[in-house]
């Protein structure tokens, strides 16, 4: 069957050619696209420039206080501990624990009061109850989260329910005295 | 099943436009002459059905587009606006949002159905695993959807379904910073849902044109599930038997959703919704809406984060592979004593999740979430287990047999002239 299409064998080649080098533009391209579609879908430079540090003054939190801030959209808890929950913490076989983390790691050396963690659940990212004097603190004087049930200690650790990992802390240092900057 | 077209172009322009672009042709072809089996009953409607509400949600939520504004310190005042202000506005926002209920209602009703009479099995299991990345889209859209207002529960809804993927190793993280655009649900994740629930509605509309070439190609199941042998005896043409059947059923179930719209719009909503979005306070009771109960149900049955996720994407991925679980050549569970029971068995389950999901996540509810989901998954074991040794009834000869009973091996050219002479023996 003769008609337009049939080729010989030396026109192949350079079709076969125009083939490859078209399939090679094209896949070259098609990556060229992929880069700025995906990523725009980052946080873009207004949302990285809002994590420039924040400086906080800690002294105005009684023992058993807890308060609530924001840095970098994200939810942070600084808390003064009581004696109470601190010995608690320590007290506890770091070994046995869901995200083995003793509380002395959790802390910073001299502040053992102040513990300051990122706000949302490990599991899927609900703020837990225990800030305020009326919440519930869960079974080991931390925080719960009403979403899901996880309990959390006095240090922030996952003791118990779905989160995997205990409250991370958020980078930040001790600056003179009570002073602390986040970031 | 469709055979040959039967469509005659009556006057010169439709003769002319059929030689170019023959779609009144089509249009003749699958809503006027085509053949749809003469026993489908009620649940067969649920389809058009289906259609209504799609149309439906694309036109209210064009217009309130119109209204909106995808910002999220304005998001919820805009909302009010549209309740307040807006001529027409409340209504058209609760049609939206009772309409994506509804949405769910026939859909699920449409599943079961297919699930009951065997829908699923060859030659309809392309047909079907459509429908499955029909119902994956709508919860996609229906979940953006729900985040629009911005309310509470918009944000703490979003901030838990995106935190999903947080569950996969290594590239959860990043995964989910890419699904925010910053470091917490914030103004770039309300608008990215936003463009997103534009999207989603049309890409539906696509995947649904292939679901309905796909059904008229293979032809509609039936009660029985004996396919059509003759067209001239199983089948009546689609108009007026199925137009006017279709139509009624669209109008008792708007009703339904008339009845909800305009005497209880918030029944199916939660109050949570109306404080504005919040992001250091968790509501006490976070609930996704009711249509996504039983899988919530499910994720929180397991105790293990990546887990939970994976056994809620599998409750609705392995849907789409169950043309090949089920080991029964029969469809229809009617003929199937042993699988019927199951069926409603899986029936109450799905419902018991739902309920499930609903409660809080603790003590006895999360000891039967753990039975129900074994339930859940162990239907399908059930079902591949049964159909290789269940003993089926028998079945019709044909759907004519079916329709008109005492003909166990009657003679087919005596019943189909009985057919002939009186056509509305049976809708």
């Amino acid at each position: 069957m003769a008609n337009a299409t049939d080729t010989k064998p030396t026109e192949s080649t350079r079709r076969d050619f125009l083939m490859l080098a078209t399939g090679a533009a094209g896949v070259v391209g098609l990556g060229a696209v992929v880069v700025p579609l995906v990523s725009q879908l980052a946080p873009d430079a207004q949302t990285v420039a809002a994590g420039a540090p924040i400086d906080l003054d800690l002294a105005p939190i009684a023992e058993g206080q807890a308060i609530k801030l924001f840095w970098r959209g994200k939810l942070i808890f600084v808390r003064h501990r009581t004696k109470k929950e601190i010995d608690e913490a320590r007290a506890v076989n770091v070994a046995s624990l869901p995200d083995p983390q003793a509380d002395q790691a959790r802390v910073k050396e001299g502040h053992e009061q102040f513990l300051v963690v990122y706000g949302n659940c490990t599991h899927l990212g609900c703020v837990p109850l225990g800030n305020n004097p009326g919440d519930p603190k869960g079974d080991f004087d931390g925080w719960f989260c009403p979403c899901h049930g996880s309990h959390y200690d006095s240090s922030g650790r996952i003791r118990r329910g779905p989160a995997p990992l205990n409250l991370p802390i958020p980078p930040y240092a001790f600056t003179e005295g009570t002073k602390i900057r986040i970031g | 099943m469709s055979g040959h077209s039967s469509y005659v172009p009556k006057t010169g322009f439709e003769r002319w436009l059929d030689a170019r672009l023959p779609i009144i042709r089509l249009a003749h072809d699958s809503a006027v002459s085509y053949p749809v089996p003469r026993n489908l009953n009620y649940f067969w409607t649920f389809g058009g059905i289906l259609m209504f509400m799609l149309v439906a949600q694309i036109v209210t939520g064009i217009i309130l587009v119109m209204h909106y504004t995808p910002h999220a310190t304005m998001a919820f005042n805009s909302v009010e606006h549209i309740m307040r202000d807006v001529n027409y506005g409340w209504l058209l926002r609760y049609l939206h949002s009772n309409g994506a209920s509804m949405f769910f209602l026939a859909v699920y009703i449409h599943i079961f159905r297919g699930l009951y009479y065997g829908s699923y099995k060859a030659p309809r299991e392309v047909l079907w695993i459509l429908g499955v990345v029909i119902l994956l889209l709508m919860m996609a859209t229906a979940f953006m959807g729900y985040v629009l207002p911005w309310g509470q529960m918009s944000f703490w809804g979003a901030t838990v379904i995106t935190s999903l993927f947080s569950a996969l190793p290594i590239v959860g993280e990043t995964i989910v910073t890419f699904l925010w655009g910053g470091f917490s649900v914030d103004n770039p994740t309300l608008n990215r849902f936003f463009s997103l629930h534009y999207l989603l509605p049309f890409m539906i509309f696509g995947v649904v044109i292939l679901h309905v070439w796909a059904l008229h190609h293979v032809g509609q199941n039936n009660p029985t599930g004996v396919e059509v042998k003759n067209v001239a005896k199983d089948t009546v043409p689609f108009t007026p038997y199925a137009t006017v059947k279709d139509l009624f059923a669209m109008v008792c179930f708007i009703f339904v959703f008339a009845y909800f719209v305009f005497y209880t719009p918030n029944f199916m909503g939660h109050a949570d919704n109306y404080i504005p979005a919040n992001p250091a306070v968790t509501p006490a009771h976070i609930v996704p809406e009711w249509y996504f109960l039983p899988f919530y149900a499910i994720l929180r049955a397991v105790p293990d984060k990546l887990g939970g996720v994976i056994a809620m994407g599998a409750a609705i991925v392995v849907l789409a592979f169950l043309p090949w679980i089920d080991s029964s050549k029969v469809k229809s569970m009617s003929y199937r004593p042993i699988a019927r029971q199951l069926f409603w068995a899986f029936v109450v389950v799905c419902i018991g999740l739902g309920w499930l999901g609903a409660m809080p996540a603790e003590g006895g509810y999360v000891i039967a979430s753990q039975i129900f989901t074994v339930l859940y998954f162990g239907y399908f074991v059930a079902l591949f287990v049964v159909g290789l040794f269940e003993r089926p009834k028998a079945l019709p000869n044909s759907i004519a047999d079916s329709v008109l009973g005492t003909l166990q091996g009657g003679s087919g050219a005596r019943m189909g002239t009985a057919v002939a002479a009186e056509p509305n023996a049976k809708g």
